[in-house]
């Protein structure tokens, strides 16, 4: 919970900025800790995203992934807990099930990449936590997601 | 007295087949018609003019319920399309007394069809009895046999219903469905930030209640059989999973026999066993539980999503979505496993199959050219029909009469939020159920015993 001011700062910076990619570039590193979850959630990039209906990772998501391995390679001690997430253009069964797609194919490539399994939980919550509210692609293709977060992991 | 239930019986029929005359025109209509067409409505249909007096105070009852239980009654039947009231304003005469012969003149001068006739009086011990009659104007003879009710005070609303279920059921033949609940998701706060919590209502939207659990996500509540219990998803633990509630003591257990992510749960019709979907390694497949054992049995085991599974009422089979074709369709199989069957064939994606009570029709939703439908086909697929359109409607729901549809309607863009939504199977007849929340994932009772 330590540099929770600059968090709120960047975060702050973030907000309205539609590419964070390019933002992050550009972001002065020396303040924030390379171990930090802000850092991994932030810099490393916690979220894939998804083409409609589907399950199969992109490019994109590919790249992040595999800083995401980097990263957690050197935070052993840490569980994870990968989300999935669908738009709002299925049904509530559907999404459930296609976010649980997205989360395994997550988690599939993470294992593929040598993180070990009992650190990994996934979870899906279909349609149920849109991250953007539009009705339109803008938004969709930003709730179709799977986002790795560090530092949670469900007991069953 | 045989006679008398012959005649009364040839009424009854009478009245039925002008219904279903006109109930079969409409779906012709409908079935010739290219596109969707939901300006049904237009005088189609001549609605049953009916009259429903105040009910006739007796010995110590209050005036309040006398005026509620034919207001009730009236709502009710409105409701259905198939009757009209006429406005209170409009009678020429009031009934003094249950028992003096009906002045028919004053009923049939303002076009009544049918008259109700009620009284209810409060009983020494504290109870309610409530008595009516049916009465068809035109032919100046009673539909069926006069009916009494007793009730505590507070059970006013039940006896409406009651009542409605009766006149309903005499006057179109069809089964009853007013004496039932509707359990729900009232959702509140901004779309990316809702809060979710399981509520139950009357069929007409009265005596809402929010039901107690914990605050974490909750899905898709279902009845069972019985009315006394509802199954449903919910995160908890973090992950969706399947929850039985008891409704009278609200108290909640968890199927801890369903490892893993299980959602989408549904009775089976005698209530032992329940049909849900489960996903392991990210795979969705179908299970039946029997509840008395906690023992599971696989019913698909396909790479596809196989999920929204609905019990047929004779419990022989299950209808589901599944997207092993390339897209979402319905598909049925035998509860004893084997081979799923294809059922829909048409352009777009089906899913949330739900069969009716009556064993005839099976709901879905229908996702086609970015609009979504509520849809009714035969359980072989064919003869489908869509009844709405819109952004997103989703969730069908049966009536317990299989007559009557719910479902919900969520609006699009930032502010968009779902609401609850009935349509009588016909194509007609849409109507927004009022709630005091948002609301989402309608379920029916059957009828309340």
């Amino acid at each position: 919970m330590k540099n929770i001011g600059f968090t709120i700062f960047v975060i702050l910076l973030l907000v309205g900025c539609e590419n964070n990619n390019s933002f992050k570039n550009s972001l002065d590193k020396a303040q924030i800790s390379e171990s930090d979850i802000e850092y991994f959630q932030n810099l490393v990039g916690d979220t894939v995203l998804f083409t409609v209906d589907q399950s199969g990772l992109r490019p994109d998501a590919i790249s992040i992934l595999n800083a995401q391995v980097n990263w957690l390679k050197e935070k052993k001690f840490l569980p994870i807990t990968i989300e999935g997430h669908a738009d709002e253009q299925g049904t509530r069964e559907y999404n459930l099930a296609l976010g649980a797609r997205r989360a395994t194919a997550v988690r599939e490539f993470l294992l593929a990449k040598g993180i070990e399994q009992d650190r990994i939980s996934i979870v899906t919550y279909g349609k149920e936590r849109p991250l953007r509210v539009c009705s339109n692609e803008e938004c969709w293709s930003k709730n179709r997601r799977a986002v790795t977060v560090v530092g949670k992991k469900i007991v069953e | 007295m045989v006679r008398n239930s012959i005649l009364k019986f040839l009424k009854i029929f009478s009245f039925t087949s002008i219904l279903f005359i006109n109930f079969s025109f409409v779906a012709a209509q409908k079935n010739d018609a290219p596109q969707l067409d939901m300006t049904v409505n237009r005088g189609v249909i001549k609605p049953i003019s009916l009259a429903v007096p105040s009910f006739i105070k007796e010995s110590g009852a209050n005036s309040i319920i006398s005026r509620e239980l034919a207001k009730v009654i009236s709502n009710n039947l409105d409701s259905t399309g198939l009757f009209k009231s006429i406005p209170q304003s409009a009678y020429v005469s009031m009934p003094l007394s249950f028992n003096t012969p009906v002045q028919f003149s004053d009923w049939s001068i303002i076009n009544a069809d049918v008259l109700v006739m009620g009284s209810v009086g409060l009983k020494p011990d504290g109870r309610l009895e409530v008595k009516f009659r049916l009465w068809d104007v035109s032919q100046q003879k009673e539909i069926g046999k006069g009916k009494q009710y007793f009730t505590n005070s507070e059970s006013w609303r039940r006896i409406s219903h009651k009542i409605s279920d009766t006149i309903y059921t005499r006057v179109t033949g069809e089964g009853a469905y007013f004496d039932s609940r509707v359990v729900f998701v009232s959702e509140t706060g901004p779309k990316d930030n809702r809060t979710k919590r399981l509520a139950i209502m009357d069929q007409d939207g009265a005596n809402f209640r929010l039901l107690k659990h914990p605050p974490s996500l909750v899905i898709a509540p279902r009845f069972s059989p019985t009315t006394n219990k509802i199954i449903f998803t919910g995160y908890e633990t973090g992950k969706p999973r399947v929850y039985l509630m008891d409704l009278s003591s609200e108290e909640i257990t968890s199927l801890s026999e369903l490892k893993g992510m299980s959602f989408a749960p549904r009775f089976s019709a005698d209530g032992s066993e329940i049909v849900l979907s489960m996903t392991e390694n990210g795979n969705t497949d179908i299970f039946i539980n029997t509840l008395s054992t906690g023992v599971k049995r696989r019913l698909t085991t396909n790479n596809a999503i196989d999920t929204a599974p609905s019990f047929s009422p004779d419990g022989k089979s299950i209808v589901f979505e599944s997207d092993r074709g390339g897209g979402q369709q319905l598909y049925i199989i035998s509860t004893q496993g084997g081979d799923a069957k294809r059922i829909s064939f048409g352009k777009g994606r089906y899913a949330t199959p739900v069969w009716s009570p009556r064993g005839d029709l099976i709901a879905f939703t229908k996702i086609k050219e970015g609009k979504f439908h509520i849809g009714v086909m035969r359980v072989d697929g064919t003869k489908e029909r869509l009844l709405t359109t819109s952004f997103l409607d989703e969730g069908p729901a049966w009536a317990p009469n299989g007559r009557v549809l719910m479902f919900f309607r969520e609006t699009p863009g930032k502010a968009g939020a779902p609401s609850i939504y009935s349509i009588d199977i016909s194509g007609r007849n849409l109507r927004k159920i009022k709630t005091s929340s948002f609301a989402s994932d309608p379920n029916w009772s059957p009828i309340l015993n």
